[in-house]
């Protein structure tokens, strides 16, 4: 039973790995997304120090809370869906998209693969530069009222397990739907135009999601984007807990599922369509 | 049963029609007219396994729409398609696992993986088991010579090598049927030679069905018993490649030196084709008027130095047969 599933899912896991592998090469990169993150992160910190010093009372989090998930998020933000996988786009323009199709595979479970490759090899190394420097390196030189937490409580650490995953297969779901979009209209710039500002608004990476006015929280905590960010980060400092965290990734599993299948329905349709150029 | 059967196949695009300039690209925001352009019209052939068989025409005349429709990438528009046994299109998925692949401008190898870790790649992808996957790597680096390209970077190699990367690239998961489009475009003598080395050895060597399209006479001339000539997306002519040339060209060329200026020759059955100062050059039927009789005709009457016979290069034959049926690119 078991040979025969990693029989099937041979051809998908080395997709992963390739990818995984080639783009973990690219070590300038990381290092210049970190800078960049931990600029944006120390501006936002001290916007929030800001609104706190004003009128603490009206946050729904606390102010260690919200550093927790400013950090979370900078750390984090690689493995957001706000551009579509550069590769696809490049794929389609040269007509490789050809021989993706000649692969004896599951269209959608290939790219799937080859995506979230991308994704978790340009997060996870900024990712761990972070955790070391937000987690690790600020308390040891005195800020640690400015430092990234650990999970609050083991209960919190295991439920933020699960969270993690679901966030990263929602994350390469929503990738999927904008990378058929880019396959179908031959172009990535325009998805990009719109996918950018909707992930950053709605998954609560510019905002915690409760800081939004009250009539918007019932629609903004049901959203897809949700389980992106908002839902798994309070997961991580229990803001999210018993109940109400099990919600929360059934909300990521539910999204998860749905776009999966919506990516499968577009995909297959706009590979009937599909009109490679050239005699 | 043949292995490959096509029926009444065609295939329509639509191509967006536009006014040129910036109003027609304003017009087109409103109301967008489409053209149907007919790449496939009515094509119908069968293959049988173990054939080579080569398909030709001028540029735009539907060879790689049928190569992509007979490996699964495209659907029809219309018509009938099997190969063994299945509508590629229909069943992709099992139909691709069995045959293999190359478009002589296109890549499927990774670009910034060394030539080895590709091939371990596709045997992932393609699941195939490690003692045969090894048997058969050895055997196709052996008669493409990549040993010691093995270690480089796809990026890295010149087309040649590249081409002879693909070729065992699309053959490690031993496809019964070998679908080549253009696969010696842009390469030099010797690698072309080694393609078409390759492709034969593996065709009468493995008994590998080979349908190749290409603008290469030599090719064709070296490679396939059987050809197709398409153009404007039907079928002109299915058949041996001797009987093409014999039928469309029968002409023969005879080239006289003489010893002094060349005169003005007028026979019937026989035009000028090319004169210079001391030589021309004849064009002639020799079911008409026999090599020899012509010879011994323009001897008698003039002194000559020198004299041979030839035939119209193939290109020239297949350039003329596409005039004769009106199939160049419009």
């Amino acid at each position: 039973m078991q040979a025969a599933s990693l029989h099937w899912a041979r051809p998908y896991l080395a997709a992963f790995r390739a990818r995984f592998q080639l783009m973990l090469q690219y070590r300038a990169a990381a290092l210049a997304g970190f800078a960049t993150q931990c600029w944006w992160g120390a501006i936002r910190i001290l916007v929030f120090a800001a609104f706190y010093g004003v009128n603490a009372a009206a946050a729904p989090i606390s102010l260690a809370d919200a550093v927790t998930y400013v950090w979370l998020g900078q750390a984090l933000l690689a493995l957001q869906p706000w551009v579509a996988d550069p590769e696809i786009g490049q794929a389609v323009r040269t007509g490789g998209v050809g021989y993706d199709r000649l692969r004896p595979l599951d269209a959608y479970g290939y790219w799937y693969a080859r995506t979230l490759g991308w994704m978790l090899a340009r997060a996870l190394p900024r990712a761990a530069l972070m955790l070391l420097a937000a987690g690790i390196v600020l308390p040891l030189v005195g800020l640690g009222d400015w430092a990234l937490r650990p999970p609050s409580g083991v209960m919190a650490a295991l439920l933020f397990v699960p969270a993690f995953v679901l966030m990263t297969a929602l994350g390469a779901a929503v990738l999927m739907l904008a990378n058929i979009v880019v396959a179908a209209s031959l172009n990535e710039r325009g998805v990009n135009a719109v996918l950018t500002p909707l992930v950053i608004v709605f998954s609560g990476s510019l905002l915690p999601l409760d800081f939004y006015p009250d009539a918007l929280r019932p629609f903004l905590h049901v959203q897809p984007f949700a389980g992106l960010v908002d839902i798994p980060f309070r997961i991580y400092f229990a803001n999210l807990k018993g109940g109400a965290a099990l919600q929360g990734l059934a909300l990521q599993a539910a999204w998860t599922l749905v776009l999966i299948g919506l990516g499968r329905l577009a995909m297959e349709r706009m590979m009937r369509r599909l009109e490679m150029q050239g005699g | 049963m043949p292995q490959i059967l096509v029926e009444a196949l065609a295939k329509t695009y639509r191509v967006a029609e536009r006014a040129p300039g910036l109003t027609g690209a304003l017009r087109g925001l409103v109301r967008r007219r489409w053209r149907p352009v007919h790449a496939l019209a009515d094509v119908s052939f069968s293959l049988e396994a173990g054939e080579l068989l080569a398909f030709i025409g001028p540029n735009g005349a539907g060879k790689s729409t049928t190569v992509k429709i007979l490996s699964g990438i495209l659907r029809p528009t219309s018509g009938r398609v099997e190969v063994d046994g299945l509508v590629p299109y229909e069943d992709r998925v099992r139909h691709v696992a069995r045959i293999g692949v190359v478009f002589g401008q296109r890549s499927q190898l990774w670009w910034d993986l060394p030539v080895i870790d590709g091939f371990d790649l596709l045997a992932d992808i393609y699941r195939v088991g490690p003692e045969r996957y090894r048997r058969r790597r050895d055997e196709l680096v052996a008669m493409l010579r990549l040993e010691p390209l093995l270690d480089q970077p796809v990026r890295q190699l010149s087309l040649g090598q590249r081409m002879r990367a693909e070729f065992a690239a699309a053959l490690l998961h031993d496809p019964t049927i070998l679908f080549l489009d253009e696969p010696t475009i842009g390469l030099d003598a010797p690698s072309k030679l080694a393609v078409r080395d390759f492709v034969r050895q593996l065709n009468r060597e493995q008994g590998v069905t080979v349908l190749l399209t290409t603008h290469d006479m030599h090719d064709v001339e070296a490679l396939a018993e059987r050809v197709i000539v398409i153009g404007q997306g039907r079928l002109l002519t299915d058949g041996p490649f001797e009987s093409l040339r014999t039928s469309v060209l029968a002409e023969r060329r005879l080239h006289i030196d003489f010893a002094g200026p060349a005169p003005a020759l007028e026979m019937p059955g026989v035009t000028v084709r090319a004169r210079s100062e001391r030589s021309l050059e004849l064009a002639f039927d020799p079911a008409e008027i026999p090599v020899a009789k012509l010879i011994a005709a323009v001897a008698a009457q003039h002194a000559v130095e020198d004299i041979h016979v030839d035939e119209p290069a193939i290109e020239e034959v297949i350039a003329r047969f596409y005039d004769l049926h009106d199939a160049g690119e419009a």
